[in-house]
């Protein structure tokens, strides 16, 4: 096991943000770009069909 | 083949959608790679300890966050001097990006700051206009969505990006032109006498890779997304002007 000594807390806190931040970054980014392709095949389908 | 054919929003798709699981992939690769061997398999410094560690991410993203902000100008620049819209909407899709960037950067440089300099914070020339760079984020985030018409926000973002480079380059070089406060010079370069280690300097540079792929797969991903809000409005505003 890695012995990060007494800075342990430090180094695992700036880790765990760090990695938070950067991961709902993600999630959000992917979340927006499927939610917006959905709203547009909706749109583009109601359109084709005339409605 | 011209760069401009990528100004063409459909043109832009079609690369994007053949380059996204390579950039991403790589993202990915380079960044487990760079940050596992940082961790686990890099000495403690004979200072700082195992906070050493925090470089991993701390100067990737700070990097990164001044670059993005460059980035943004460019496709300010071009939007205003040559109006494609894809130009604007990637500095757009950009900026959440560099702002999450900037945060990290604050965020883990404070962390790391606490032990090492006995302070998590200090109003010294790199860490101010850092922390004025992340505010200008802000305000061009809330800027575009402030504005209805997207040309209009377009128009007024770019200025603003152009005011903010200031500060994103004063964030780079604020340790050269004053020579004072907490925060060190660059920690890698290739002329100075001194300089990071190897064994710290090649998983870094790792990270580096890694955190700039993935830079480009969120702005290719999140341009995508504002190409397809951009279409929705515009059908809207054909279905209503329909009606």
């Amino acid at each position: 096991m890695l012995d990060l000594g007494k800075y342990a807390g430090t180094v695992l806190s700036a880790y765990g943000a760090a990695i938070a931040l950067l991961v709902v970054l993600v999630v959000v980014s992917l979340w927006q770009g499927a939610k917006m392709k959905r709203r547009l095949a909706e749109m583009e389908g109601r359109l084709a069909k005339g409605e | 083949m011209s760069i401009w054919e990528y100004a063409n929003p459909k043109k832009f798709m079609q690369t994007s959608t053949m380059a996204l699981p390579w950039v991403s992939g790589l993202a990915v690769v380079l960044l487990v790679a760079g940050l596992v061997w940082g961790f686990f398999f890099t000495p403690d410094d004979y200072k700082q300890g195992s906070t050493v560690k925090i470089i991993y991410l701390h100067v990737p993203a700070a990097m990164m966050a001044v670059s993005a902000w460059f980035m943004m100008l460019v496709g300010s620049l071009i939007w205003l001097i040559r109006r494609h819209h894809v130009s604007a909407l990637a500095a757009k899709a950009a900026a959440p990006v560099g702002l999450t960037f900037t945060v990290i950067g604050l965020v883990t440089g404070a962390i790391w700051g606490q032990p090492m300099w006995g302070t998590w914070w200090a109003w010294d020339p790199r860490l101010t206009s850092f922390l004025i760079l992340g505010l200008f984020y802000l305000g061009y985030i809330a800027l575009w969505s402030a504005v209805e018409d997207a040309d209009t926000a377009a128009d007024l973002t770019s200025v603003l990006c152009i005011v903010g480079s200031v500060f994103a380059f004063l964030s780079r070089y604020a340790v050269l032109f004053w020579n004072q406060g907490l925060h060190q010079g660059a920690s890698l370069s290739v002329d100075a006498e001194q300089h990071v280690s190897d064994v710290y300097a090649f998983p870094l540079w790792t990270c580096i890779a890694g955190f700039l792929v993935l830079f480009v797969t969120l702005v290719l991903l999140r341009t995508r997304t504002e190409i397809r809000s951009r279409r929705i409005r515009a059908l809207l505003a054909r279905d209503r002007a329909g009606a």
